[in-house]
């Protein structure tokens, strides 16, 4: 495989990760445009781990996710209560803030930057990519699967059927973090460099759409839709400096012939039916 | 000193006014949060400056830039909005965030990437009370946009488009049954909320005298905040907010460094949502739906 490929699907790998942490919350219809601050705690705990104290760079990434999830748990209690549009600022204002802090933060490097000693190849992320596909699909599978879903067709209903809304929203946030820290940690051991200003508010805005895009319905649609995001760009890469114009234009012809998004759950059951007939 | 701070906050605050209520008319009335603001702002700005390299005199090209903008506009209602009102909220979002991608690469095909700086017409031209200093088109921009709410306030109370758009905010599906046409009021709606984007560009333009292709995107986020501090959907929360996130940024910068303004300006917003969810002046109900 050329160097240029693996990059792109290392790219993949953890596009496809950040993109099953934003989707948990938003199964249960909460909107977290934070997922690239908990990147960004991830990425800077687990680089400190391996850089100052010379963690294995399992421990090192696995403890970076420990962490950004443990952020997720405390800041969720507070954030949590917050609805639609609000959620989503409160998100996007704590992802601002850690971004904020991050830069100023001169012990790793401040606005300069900090450089990653450790590094990971293509075969492992893909690896922590599929493992994180498994656990969507029997998340999804799981009472908490279906306890998001239907707090997302009705919240109330939902409460009068004896689930604890608060603590299911809480724990989708919560394990939501913590992917989103191994993706964090993940980038910074494959790149080697990590800065503040690359996890910032359109990085988060931009998985939330991608998972919007490839549909929220089905454990598959985050997949389809960091794909979309990440491979479509690279398809246009002859087009030169056209390549995002065309990006943007497939991204808005998309979302009006499919408006519920790439896969829907209505696909998948036809499909399941096709290949019964076969 | 403060006075001086104030002064500047206040005046940066004028154009996160426009911005806020530009964000306020589409998701009060709309309920629907348009991520290609940012980009209408930027071209307001950013053409102006081009018609300005290109020889045209001043008036042309602001013009010019602010047609664009709200053809711009129309565009987002036509394939945006309109195809895709009534199902969930975050579908016309990421198309308006396929916009905001657009609008920036195009002009980024056409100028580049580079800030590029814009000379003032009206050279430097201050005001000195003392020891203060006080920039004549950051004044004229302040004053205009709170003279532009003012006369938004009025077009919403007393006209025909301002009823139906305020029965629109009320209840979308009620409006329609009593005859008010969706289909002719939004266009209007975006052209309205379009202009007042693109004239906060190009209000920016003039008093900061610097362009980029990305320059919407911070102050969006800005004028983002400011609609939410001051409560959904209420203009006059809007021009508050705003005014607040000015006046706070000038300070943020003053007693800290330019580098910390970030973390006071959303730490604030944080720590204001998780105190009071639903923002200073808001409707209750507004904002709590499903995104």
């Amino acid at each position: 495989m050329s160097g240029y490929s693996a990059a792109i699907l290392t790219l993949l790998a953890i596009n496809i990760i950040a993109a099953y942490a934003a989707w948990l919350p938003l199964a249960a219809g909460q909107v977290n445009l934070g997922t690239a601050g908990f990147m960004a705690i991830g990425a800077y705990s687990s680089a400190v781990l391996s850089n100052e104290f010379e963690w294995s760079l399992p421990m090192a990434i696995a403890a970076g996710a420990v962490c950004a999830g443990g952020f997720a748990m405390a800041i969720g209690g507070p954030v949590l209560r917050t609805r639609g549009l609000y959620l989503a600022l409160a998100t996007l204002a704590f992802n601002e803030v850690v971004r904020g802090i991050l830069i100023n933060l001169d012990v790793v490097g401040g606005a300069a930057g900090y450089p990653v000693i450790g590094h990971l190849g293509l075969v492992p992320i893909a690896a922590c990519a599929a493992g994180i596909f498994l656990l969507a699909l029997w998340l999804g599978a799981s009472r908490l699967g279906m306890n998001l879903h239907a707090i997302e067709q009705d919240e109330t209903v939902t409460a009068l059927f004896g689930v604890h809304v608060p603590f299911t929203q809480l724990a989708a946030f919560t394990i939501g973090g913590a992917m989103a820290g191994l993706a964090g940690g993940l980038y910074g051991h494959h790149f080697s460099f990590i800065e503040g200003q690359h996890f910032n508010v359109l990085l988060s805005v931009t998985i939330v759409l991608s998972v919007v895009l490839g549909g929220t319905q089905t454990v598959w649609g985050p997949a389809i839709g960091a794909a979309f995001f990440t491979l479509l760009p690279e398809i246009f890469r002859g087009a030169a400096a056209w390549r995002y114009v065309l990006f943007a234009a497939a991204v808005i012809l998309v979302m009006a012939i499919r408006p519920q998004g790439l896969v829907t759950r209505a696909d998948l059951m036809r499909l399941r039916r096709a290949v019964r007939l076969a | 000193m403060i006075a001086q701070q104030l002064v500047n906050g206040l005046m940066l605050g004028g154009i996160y006014v426009l911005v806020a209520v530009s964000f306020t008319l589409f998701f009060g009335c709309l309920n629907f949060l348009n991520f290609s603001v940012p980009a209408l702002f930027m071209l307001g700005g950013f053409l102006t400056w081009a018609g300005v390299a290109a020889g045209l005199p001043w008036p042309a090209a602001v013009l010019l830039a602010l047609t664009v903008a709200a053809l711009a506009s129309l565009l987002v209602e036509r394939l945006t909005w309109r195809l895709q009102r009534g199902g969930p909220p975050l579908i016309p979002l990421v198309s308006s965030l396929g916009f905001l991608i657009l609008f920036e690469n195009l002009v980024l095909v056409r100028w580049g990437s580079d800030a590029r700086a814009i000379p003032s017409p009206f050279g430097d031209a201050n005001w000195r009370i003392g020891e203060l200093v006080i920039g004549l088109p950051q004044l004229f921009g302040l004053i205009l946009s709170i003279g532009l709410v003012f006369g938004l306030q009025a077009l919403l109370k007393r006209s025909k488009l301002g009823r139906g758009i305020r029965s629109l905010a009320e209840n979308a599906e009620t409006a329609t049954m009593l005859g008010v046409e969706v289909d002719r009021v939004a266009p209007r709606l975006f052209l309205l909320a379009g202009l007042f984007c693109a004239l906060a560009g190009v209000l920016f333009s003039l008093s900061y005298q610097l362009v980029s292709p990305y320059m919407g995107d911070q102050v969006a986020l800005k004028g983002l905040s400011a609609m939410v501090l001051g409560g959904m959907g209420n203009i006059w929360g809007a021009v508050i907010g705003g005014l607040v996130i000015g006046l706070v940024e000038i300070f943020a910068v003053g007693a800290l460094s330019a580098d910390h303004v970030n973390v006071v300006v959303f730490g604030i917003l944080l720590l204001s949502l998780i105190i009071r969810p639903t923002g200073l002046f808001g409707d209750p109900a507004l904002g709590q739906q499903k995104l």
